[in-house]
C-alpha cells in the first residue's frame, strides 16, 4: 500500500468563500483564443449537455458524443421527483448551509465538505437557469414556483415538473446544446460510442470511438476530455437504469490510470415495482415523492402474506417505517427505507409474486391520502406515476395499494476527481454520476439532477478553462501515432470478442448471472465470506465469458449484440472491484451495510476512526490486484454524528 | 401464449426489406420488447442475426422505442410507448406484424431501426430559448400564471419518438413542431422569438416531412397525448408574426 496521499486541491479558508476564491484563483482563456481549444464531452445527459452548451457559449470548440440516437434520450430523462435548491421560497428555514448539512449528513459523512458546500451554493443558480430556458416547473396559483419536501429533508426545497423533472431539465440542456450546434461551436455525434482514451504519456488527449451504424473506429484528438457518461447500476443487470447505461467509458479510463473511487457505494432505491418474472429486462422506479403521501406497510403476520391487501384489517398491518422511525416516518433516507423493506421480506412478511421462493414486496398505500386530500389532489400530484404503475402491473393504485421493492438505482461511486472535477489523469475530467463527488455513501433524493447540472453549467466551465489556460492548444497531427495505437487496441478487443473459441452463450445470459452474484453479495447487505465467494465466482464466470460469449453478425455494421458484449465485459471487471471495495470497508455507512458492523437494531455502525476516507483504486495491470489510495476526509465545519432518523 | 410474428428485416438503408416469420411463446406479464429479447436470444444461439430495434429506458419516457405493431405506431394500447405494451394486451391476436416507422425523413438504418436525426435538426433551427448560462435572472422575478405554465408543460411532454410522423399519411412532423412551439412560445420567457414557428416549419419541410392536412391521426397515436390544439396555437403565432 502506498503512503502517497491524494490531493483533492480543495481550497482552504471559510467554507462559504472557497468557491468564490477558487474561481478568482482560476485562470481564464481570452475570448479570442477559446476557439483554438477543442474539448471532447462524452455523454450528453444532464451533465454532458449542460457542460457542452456552456463551454460552447464561451467559444470553445466542443465535440460531443452519445451512444443513443439523440442526446434527448439520455437516462437523465427518467428522473422523476425533482431537484433541490436552497431558495428558501417557503420561508421554512432553509439555507445553503442547511442544504449542505443535509447532503453531507445524508451521505453519512463520506463526502468532501468543500464540494458539497459548493453544490448547495450553486443549487439556486440552476433553478434560475432552467426557468429562463423554459423548464415548466410546477407553480402555485400565485404564479410563483412551487416546492415540495422530498426524502430525507425536513424543509420544502424540491422543485419539480410533475413526475418528469429530469425530462424537462434534460430538454432544457439539450435545447441549449442544440443552439450551440447551430452556432457551430458544438459538433455532435449520435450513435457513436467511446472505446478508449488516447493518451500522450500521462495526459488524456482524445478518444477512440466506434460508429454504431457503420462499425468504423475513429480517433478524435482534443485539448482535454470530459466524461459525463453516467453510473454503473447496470452491473447488477436488473436496475432502474436504461438498458444502454454502461460503465465502459469510465472503466476504460480507469484502466488508463484514472482512480476509481468508492465503487461499492451503490444506492438501492426503496420504491421500485417488484420483479414479476425471470425474463424481466429492467426494473421501474416509482418516484420517492410518493412516500410523501403513501404509507408503507406489510402484514404483521406471515400468514397474511397471501391475502389480498383489502382483506387485511387495519390492526393487522404493520406500518413499519412509521413504527421504527417515528419522527421521519415514511420519509427516511433511501438506504434506511430499503434495508427496512428487506428486513420485513426476509422475515417472510413480503407480498406479491414469488421469485426464487421468496415474496419480495411491501405495500405503499394511498387510501389515507385520497381520503384526506381527495382523489383529484392525488391525481394532480402523481397521475402519471399511477398510470405507469397500472400499465406495468395491471393493478389500479387508486383502488389497491402499490407493491414496491428496492432496486439498484444510482451509483455514488465513480471516477475519483479533485475539486476541479479532474480525474487522476491529467486533462481528463468527469462530471455528473460518472464521478464520485458530493454524495458520500448515500445520495439524497432530488440531488442527482442538482449535481449533474452544477457540474455541467457552472463548475466544469470554470475548471476546464483553468486547465486549458495552462496549456498551449495541441497540434493534432503530432499525435497520429498515439491515435493509431489506440485504434489498434480497440480493434483487437473487438476481434477477440467476436471470436470466442467456444462461442455458445449470449452476453445477456452472462450479464444476468453476473447481476445475480452481485445483488446477492454486494447489494443491500454485505458480509466478508459471501464477498470473497462472489469474487471467486465473478472471476470464474469472467473467464468463461471470454471463452464462450456468442456474437452473431458483423463488427463492421450495426451490431447491438457486440455493443452489449463489450459493456458486459467491462462490468465483469468492475464487479470484482466493487466487491473488493466492499470487503475493504470494514464498517457500515450509508448504502454500505456490512452485516458484521450493524447495531442490534440493524442500524449502520460507522467507524470514523479507521474509515473516514475515500477509497480510490488504481488499476495495476491485474484486475484482481488493484492498489488502494486513501483520501482522508476532514470535517472542519460539521461534526460527523450518528445519523438518527428515529 | 403462442404468437406468430411477422417481423420486418432490412439489412441496411439501400437493401430490400421483407417480412420474416417466427413463432414465439410469451407470458402475459412479459413486455412486448421482452418478447423480442427472448426471440433474439434464440436467434443468436441458432447462429442467426438478431432483429435490430431501438430501445433504452423501457419506462416510456426516453422516446427510443418505435415499432409499428399491427399497423399502429407503438401498438394497440393507447397513450403509451412500445416498451409499455404488454403481451396481455395482445392475447386475442394470434398474428403480429412488426414494422419500422416509415417516412422519407426517417430512413431505415437496419431492420426496425430508423434514423430520426431530422428531429434534432428541427430543434437546432430554433427550438430553444436563447439564454446563455449565467445570464438568467432570479427565477421568481417573473411569475407565470399556473394555467399558462400547465399548458406549456402539456406541450413540453413530447418525447420526440416520431409516432406522429409514422402514422400521418403525409408523414408530417407538424405535431412535433407545434408541441415545441407551444411549449416555448406559451411561456413569457419564450415569447421574444416571434420567428420560431416559421423557422421550425421551414426546417421540417427541408428535412422531407410533409405538411399537415388535418387528418388528426397524430393525436390518436401520440404516447404523451399531445393535442392538435397545439397546431392551432402554432398557426396563430405564425400568422401573427408576419
Amino acid at each position: 500500500m502506498s503512503e502517497f496521499e491524494l490531493d483533492s486541491h480543495a481550497p482552504k479558508g471559510p467554507l462559504q468563500d472557497r468557491w468564490k476564491q477558487h474561481k478568482f484563483n482560476s485562470r481564464v482563456v481570452s475570448p479570442a483564443n477559446r476557439k483554438k481549444y477543442t474539448v471532447i464531452v462524452v455523454g450528453t445527459g444532464l451533465a454532458g449537455a449542460s457542460a457542452a452548451a456552456s463551454l460552447g457559449e464561451m467559444g470553445y470548440n466542443v465535440k460531443t458524443f452519445c451512444f443513443q440516437d439523440s442526446p434527448r434520450r439520455a437516462h437523465s430523462i427518467a428522473a422523476q421527483g425533482g431537484i433541490n435548491a436552497a431558495k428558501n421560497y417557503q420561508n421554512d428555514g432553509d439555507s445553503v448551509w442547511r442544504l449542505f448539512y443535509d447532503t453531507i449528513k445524508g451521505g453519512d459523512f463520506r463526502a468532501r465538505e468543500s464540494n458539497v458546500f459548493r453544490l448547495a451554493e450553486l443549487s439556486t443558480s440552476i433553478i434560475d437557469q432552467a426557468v429562463a430556458q423554459g423548464v415548466p416547473f410546477a407553480r402555485e396559483y400565485s404564479g410563483y414556483l412551487a416546492n415540495r419536501s422530498f426524502g430525507g429533508a425536513q424543509v420544502s426545497r424540491t422543485f419539480y415538473a410533475r413526475g418528469q423533472t429530469g425530462q424537462q431539465l434534460l430538454l432544457g440542456a439539450y435545447q441549449s446544446m442544440s443552439r450551440q450546434i447551430t452556432a457551430g461551436s458544438v459538433t455532435h455525434r449520435s450513435r457513436c460510442e467511446m472505446q478508449d482514451l488516447i493518451m500522450d504519456g500521462d495526459r488524456a488527449i482524445g478518444i477512440v470511438t466506434r460508429d454504431l451504424v457503420t462499425g468504423e473506429l475513429e480517433s478524435h484528438l482534443a485539448d482535454c476530455v470530459v466524461l459525463c457518461t453516467g453510473g454503473y447500476s447496470n452491473a447488477f443487470y436488473l436496475s432502474t437504469n436504461a438498458k444502454g447505461c454502461n460503465a465502459s467509458a469510465i472503466w476504460r479510463a480507469h484502466k488508463k490510470g484514472a482512480l476509481f473511487a468508492n465503487p461499492c457505494f451503490t444506492q438501492i432505491h426503496p420504491t421500485c415495482i417488484p420483479q414479476q418474472g425471470e425474463l424481466q429486462s429492467k426494473l421501474t422506479l416509482m418516484s420517492e415523492s410518493l412516500r410523501n403521501d403513501g404509507r408503507v406497510w406489510a402484514p404483521k403476520n406471515k400468514a397474511d402474506a397471501d391475502k389480498r391487501p383489502e382483506e387485511i384489517a387495519e390492526d393487522e398491518r404493520d406500518y413499519f417505517l412509521e413504527r421504527m422511525y417515528p419522527s421521519f416516518g415514511n420519509l427516511v433516507p433511501r438506504d434506511i427505507a430499503s434495508r427496512a423493506v428487506k428486513q420485513v421480506c426476509d422475515e417472510g412478511r413480503g407480498v406479491g409474486a414469488e421469485i426464487d421462493g421468496q415474496k419480495l414486496g411491501v405495500y405503499l398505500d394511498f387510501a389515507d391520502a385520497i381520503r384526506n386530500q381527495g382523489l383529484e389532489a392525488i391525481r394532480e400530484k402523481y397521475g402519471n406515476l399511477f398510470q405507469m404503475y397500472q400499465r406495468i402491473t395491471a393493478e389500479d393504485p387508486y383502488q389497491t395499494p402499490m407493491r414496491i421493492y428496492p432496486a439498484v438505482h444510482y451509483t455514488m461511486g465513480g471516477l475519483w476527481v479533485d475539486y476541479n472535477l479532474m480525474t487522476s489523469i491529467d486533462g481528463l475530467f468527469a462530471g455528473g454520476e460518472a464521478n464520485f463527488s458530493d454524495h458520500g455513501s448515500n445520495r439524497l433524493g432530488a440531488s442527482a439532477l442538482m449535481q449533474g447540472l452544477a457540474d455541467g453549467y457552472f463548475i466544469l466551465p470554470t475548471t476546464v478553462s483553468d486547465y486549458l489556460a495552462r496549456h498551449k492548444p495541441i497540434k493534432a497531427d503530432q499525435y497520429q501515432a498515439q491515435a493509431s495505437a489506440a485504434i489498434e487496441e480497440a480493434q483487437s478487443r473487438i476481434t477477440r470478442l467476436m471470436n470466442a473459441p467456444d462461442a455458445s452463450v449470449t452476453a445477456d445470459d452472462f450479464h444476468r448471472q453476473l447481476g445475480q452474484i452481485l445483488w446477492d453479495a454486494c447489494g443491500m447487505a454485505r458480509e466478508k465470506h459471501s464477498l470473497l465467494a462472489a469474487i471467486d465466482k465473478i472471476k470464474a464466470l469472467r473467464d468463461e465469458f471470454w471463452q464462450k460469449v456468442k456474437i452473431t453478425g458483423e463488427a463492421e455494421q450495426l451490431n447491438q449484440t457486440l455493443e452489449r458484449a463489450g459493456r458486459v465485459a467491462d462490468f465483469f471487471e468492475l464487479a470484482e472491484l466493487m466487491c473488493l471495495d466492499a470487503l475493504d470497508r470494514e464498517e457500515s455507512c450509508g448504502c454500505h451495510a456490512r452485516e458484521e458492523h450493524l447495531t442490534d437494531d440493524g442500524e449502520a455502525r460507522r467507524n470514523d476512526m479507521d474509515y473516514s476516507y475515500v477509497a480510490a483504486w488504481q488499476y495495476s495491470g491485474d484486475t484482481s490486484q488493484p492498489v488502494l489510495f486513501r483520501e482522508y476526509l476532514h470535517f472542519d465545519f460539521v461534526r460527523p454524528s450518528i445519523r438518527n432518523y428515529q | 401464449m403462442i404468437f406468430k410474428l411477422n417481423i420486418w428485416r432490412q439489412n441496411g438503408p439501400d437493401a430490400e426489406g421483407f417480412f420474416e416469420a417466427h413463432e414465439v411463446d410469451a407470458s402475459e406479464d412479459s413486455s412486448f420488447l421482452e418478447m423480442l429479447d427472448a426471440l433474439n436470444e434464440n436467434l443468436i444461439l441458432a447462429g442467426k442475426e438478431p432483429v435490430a430495434f431501438d430501445f433504452d429506458c423501457r419506462e416510456g419516457i426516453c422516446g427510443s422505442c418505435n415499432l409499428v405493431i399491427n399497423g399502429t405506431p407503438h401498438g394497440k394500447h393507447r397513450a403509451t410507448t412500445t416498451c409499455q405494451q404488454y403481451m396481455r394486451d395482445y392475447k386475442n391476436d394470434k398474428e403480429l406484424w412488426v414494422e419500422p416507422w416509415r417516412a422519407t425523413a426517417f430512413p431505415v438504418i437496419k431492420d426496425l431501426i430508423v434514423d430520426r436525426t431530422a428531429f434534432d435538426r428541427i430543434i437546432q433551427s430554433g427550438g430553444y430559448i436563447p439564454v446563455r448560462t449565467g445570464s438568467a435572472c432570479e427565477a421568481n422575478t417573473l411569475p407565470v400564471e399556473k394555467e399558462v405554465a400547465d399548458k406549456a408543460f402539456d406541450a413540453a411532454t413530447c418525447i420526440g419518438c416520431g409516432a406522429c410522423v409514422a402514422v400521418c399519411p403525409n408523414a408530417s412532423a407538424t405535431l412535433f413542431v407545434a408541441a415545441k412551439v407551444a411549449h416555448l412560445s406559451t411561456l413569457p420567457q419564450g415569447q421574444l422569438d416571434k420567428e420560431r414557428p416559421a423557422k421550425l416549419l421551414k426546417a421540417m419541410e427541408e428535412e422531407g416531412f410533409g405538411s399537415c392536412s388535418n387528418y388528426r391521426e397524430c393525436e390518436r397515436v401520440c404516447p404523451k397525448e399531445i393535442k392538435v390544439t397545439n397546431i392551432t396555437k402554432m398557426n396563430r403565432l405564425l400568422y401573427r408574426a408576419g
